[in-house]
């Protein structure tokens, strides 16, 4: 299926004028190909990720913000290990610990080997 | 894998107005947390690309289609996102119809009126074509009149 090649800005702009979806198709396009093993992707499978895209984001902030009245990148590192559906992103979303607090844990571990050792 | 990874990124603008759509009104929201929700976007992008890629080739198919993508997300354990997504795909593929056949219309009656006509009325037929395809081009041009 074709898109109108003569013109993408519009097929971009129309996209985004539409009520559900925000997101650059041309975008979501770029990035699904640079998935490996990707050949073509159909236009109805394009606009179906665009649209899941959405509806992750949203579903993903939703409930966050309303008691401190601000959102942090901490808030989102939780969710991300809360909640199983989104447990992928833990990777990308780490929790960050003080600096001491990791240098500490890794000494205690260096002592459990050691201890281990004899 | 692409070489720049800020280049996958979807752009802030747009990524700002969904979390405002779903948080409420007047949260602040930090930069590094927003930079972090477009990463996540890029990562949701590539891992439902990933997943339906796999149902593709499960099929022997070299092109990603609507079922994969859907296969994909009940697959990622989004079944809450099948029904929407549905629905909102009967919608796009009414309006791609509807555009499609608006656009076939137009090349049908523009060759019904070429070959009808002399010469001068195809010269003055074509700029006006010309001008529905670039409104934009149009308006500029109107813009600066207005000015001088």
């Amino acid at each position: 299926m074709k898109m109108s090649k003569r013109s993408p800005d519009k097929d971009d702009r129309t996209a985004a004028s539409t009520k559900n979806i925000s997101l650059p198709i041309s975008r979501v396009r770029l990035i699904m190909k640079s998935s490996p093993d990707v050949c073509n992707i159909n236009q109805d499978a394009l606009f179906l990720t665009t649209k899941a895209t959405h509806l992750a984001l949203c579903s993903f902030n939703h409930g966050l913000g309303k008691e401190s009245n601000s959102l942090s990148y901490s808030d989102l590192a939780n969710t991300a290990e809360e909640t199983e559906t989104f447990h992928f992103l833990t990777d990308i979303l780490p929790k960050k610990i003080l600096a001491r607090d990791y240098l500490k844990s890794l000494e205690e571990m260096q002592q459990e080997e050691e201890a281990a050792d004899f | 894998m692409a070489e720049r990874p800020e280049d996958l990124n979807l752009p802030n603008a747009v990524i700002t107005r969904i979390i405002k759509e779903a948080l409420p009104d007047g949260v602040n929201v930090s930069k590094e947390a927003r930079r972090a929700i477009s990463q996540a976007a890029s990562v949701f992008v590539l891992y439902a690309t990933s997943c339906a890629n796999n149902f593709a080739m499960k099929a022997k198919r070299k092109t990603l289609n609507a079922g994969d993508v859907l296969a994909a997300m009940e697959e990622m354990e989004f079944e809450r996102f099948l029904e929407p997504l549905r629905e909102a795909l009967e919608v796009y593929k009414k309006g791609q119809k509807g555009k499609k056949e608006v656009s076939e219309q137009k090349r049908k009656d523009k060759d019904k009126k070429t070959d009808s006509e002399n010469d001068k009325s195809r010269e003055e037929e074509e700029e006006e074509a010309r001008m529905e395809e670039e409104p934009e081009a149009d308006n500029e041009v109107e813009e600066e009149e207005v000015e001088n």
